[in-house]
């Protein structure tokens, strides 16, 4: 084959992968920006710019509460699992005792658990508790795939820390607890970073739970709004609404996954593939 | 040597100790090791709460005649939810429960089907996508950051997209289609018994690839050099190279994503649910467990259904660990 004809041929792929990824998004934001009849023709390139839609799903109706109960249960998760598996990442990496690999392996089943495996159990228990139609239910559930997950990342990074940063600080008779949180902390901002990103998005992507335990209009997260957001009729589908809806709650997203993807990527291959 | 050993800090030798898996002898190795147990227990303490508890319960109210509005008053009923035989009297009878329900069965077929295909379908474009990405060309971060993209957005935003895009009247696909000549008239993609688990398998592989993509690449940027090297001097053709030297050494990296998105697959709910709602094309094991649980009131065969799935995923996962040999016991391997 000629080079040039192998040369053409690789930037046609490279432009079709360019194309797949970005078009079906970049076809959302054209459509969010047409209203009324405009809707219904069919435009490769963006002819219309009319926010109505924006207007009218930030002004009517609990959308806005919607974004800002994200923001909440998304924030508190992160928070929490974060502080919880730093610690516990600090025990699993840097202490050797009894059961460790035990406890690694059953951290690592837990984060393959299907929700739907406890999705009754988990229905039960926030009826009982009274959590039924509150974000606590959502923070509380939303620690079984984010805990596993931050825990098994900052512990593989924890592990290859060189054991001479923390002597220093055995030897002035700190505490673990100081130790974590004076020498390990200021090192780990990187992972830190990455993971709570992963958590973060996770959080703010989740269907099922936040489906299943808040039937609040107010109450429910973006997700759930969007899923749900119908017209006046079963026929009537508010396509630029929904439009509108999608690309405020995605932009946040992708410009923090465009800033960070280096981090990403590696955060995503040491939780995928530490073998 | 007596003075190396004098000249080694007593902390270094407990680390040292510790790290050989010895038994703890100093106060200094036990007080880590209660704070060790202390750290764990708040993160094992959640993790009980909000995962072995409530799979428990699941697999209880399985085992119960559990209803939406009386889940504490349950009775135990042992596998009826699963298995059942009616007798009718005169050698006449009849199964009933998960194990002899159509609809349980089109459910497996449903997800069992959509893994396989999508997951088959996402390993080669992911590995297209890889080995572009893996080559040096102009603008390889703009792609790299593009080819994020659909991995970043939610699930429903990208089935209430994808939904728009495949409407059947005013959708674009359908006009693209139509323009290249592929169809002739507008297919109703989502609602279409013929066509409902293609659309799902589409948006999937559309917004899967991408990580694909990038858990191979990482294997891929694991080949050394030289490698290629070698093979140039040689002149072997260069898709032997791959087929030969490339892909057997990026096997394991393909291997364990495979097992990953499977995993991701089987419990598949959110993207069917928004993209065909009450399609039973395309109805998943997860839908048919949260339409029992949640809409049609039989909570006990919902948990039943939920039980079995876990099964599947629980021995599949096993599997995995089986496989990717991972590396649990620390800094070893």
């Amino acid at each position: 084959m000629p080079y040039a004809l192998k040369r053409t041929g690789f930037y046609a792929l490279v432009v079709f992968i360019v194309l797949f990824s970005v078009f079906p998004f970049y076809y959302a934001i054209l459509t969010s920006l047409k209203s009324g009849t405009a809707l219904f023709r069919v435009n490769y390139l963006p002819v219309d710019f009319d926010l109505a839609n924006y207007e009218g799903v930030l002004t009517n109706g609990v959308f806005p509460t919607n974004i800002l109960n994200s923001v909440i249960v998304a924030v508190v998760v992160v928070a929490i699992s974060l502080f919880l598996a730093v610690t516990a990442a600090y025990a699993l990496s840097r202490i050797n005792f009894a059961g460790r690999g035990l406890l690694l392996l059953t951290i690592l089943a837990v984060s393959m658990f299907p929700q739907i495996a406890v999705l009754a159990g988990l229905f039960e228990m926030v009826r009982w508790a009274g959590l039924y139609n509150t974000l606590f239910s959502l923070i509380f559930a939303y620690m079984i795939f984010t805990l596993p997950f931050t825990v098994w990342v900052l512990t593989t990074f924890m592990r290859d820390l060189p054991v001479e940063i923390e002597e220093a600080a055995i030897v002035d008779g700190a505490s673990p607890f100081t130790i974590v949180m004076r020498v390990f902390l200021p090192l780990m901002w990187p992972a830190l970073v990455t993971t709570g990103l992963l958590a973060f998005i996770a959080a703010w992507n989740e269907f099922l739970f936040a489906l299943t335990f808040v039937s609040n209009n107010s109450t429910r997260t973006v997700p759930v709004a969007i899923a749900l957001l119908s017209g006046a009729s079963e026929q009537e589908i508010p396509w630029g609404t929904i439009m509108a809806a999608s690309v405020i709650v995605t932009v946040p997203l992708i410009v923090l996954v465009l800033i960070f993807q280096r981090k990403i990527i590696s955060g995503l291959t040491a939780g995928g593939v530490k073998g | 040597m007596a003075n190396v050993q004098a000249g080694v800090p007593p902390t270094e030798k407990a680390l040292e100790a510790e790290r050989a898996g010895a038994r703890p002898r100093s106060d200094l190795s036990r007080q880590r090791l209660r704070s060790a147990w202390l750290f764990l227990a708040p993160m094992l303490l959640v993790l009980a709460l909000v995962a072995g508890w409530p799979l428990l319960k699941t697999i209880w109210f399985s085992l119960t005649n559990a209803s939406l509005s009386n889940l504490e008053g349950a009775d135990f009923v042992g596998l009826r939810n699963y298995w059942e035989y009616v007798d009718y009297g005169d050698g006449e009878g009849e199964y009933f429960g998960l194990l002899f329900d159509p609809q349980w069965w089109n459910a497996v077929w449903n997800t069992v089907y959509y893994s396989v295909i999508s997951v088959a379908i996402e390993t080669v474009l992911g590995l297209v996508f890889a080995l572009v990405l893996n080559a040096e060309f102009k603008g390889r971060a703009f792609v790299r950051a593009a080819v994020l993209i659909p991995w970043a957005i939610p699930t429903i935003v990208s089935a209430k997209m994808w939904a728009w895009m495949m409407n059947d009247q005013f959708g674009i696909l359908n006009d693209m289609l139509m323009a290249i000549g592929i169809i002739s008239s507008p297919i109703a993609w989502t609602a279409d018994p013929d066509t409902a688990m293609w659309a799902v398998i589409i948006v999937d592989v559309w917004k899967t690839t991408p990580f694909m993509a990038l858990l191979i690449l990482a294997g891929l940027q694991m080949v050394p050099g030289d490698v290629y090297e070698a093979a140039k001097i040689d002149g072997i053709h260069p898709v032997k190279v791959f087929f030969k030297v490339t892909l057997p050494l990026i096997r394991p990296a393909i291997l364990v994503a495979v097992i990953f998105r499977a995993l991701d697959a089987l419990r598949v709910f959110d993207l069917i649910y928004v993209l065909t709602p009450n399609n039973t094309q395309t109805k998943s094991m997860s839908v048919f467990a949260q339409e029992n649980l949640f809409q049609f009131d039989k909570f006990a065969y919902g948990s039943a259904a939920s039980t079995l799935l876990f099964l599947v995923i629980a021995f599949i996962t096993l599997f995995y660990i089986k496989v990717a040999r991972l590396d649990l016991g620390g800094r070893g391997s």
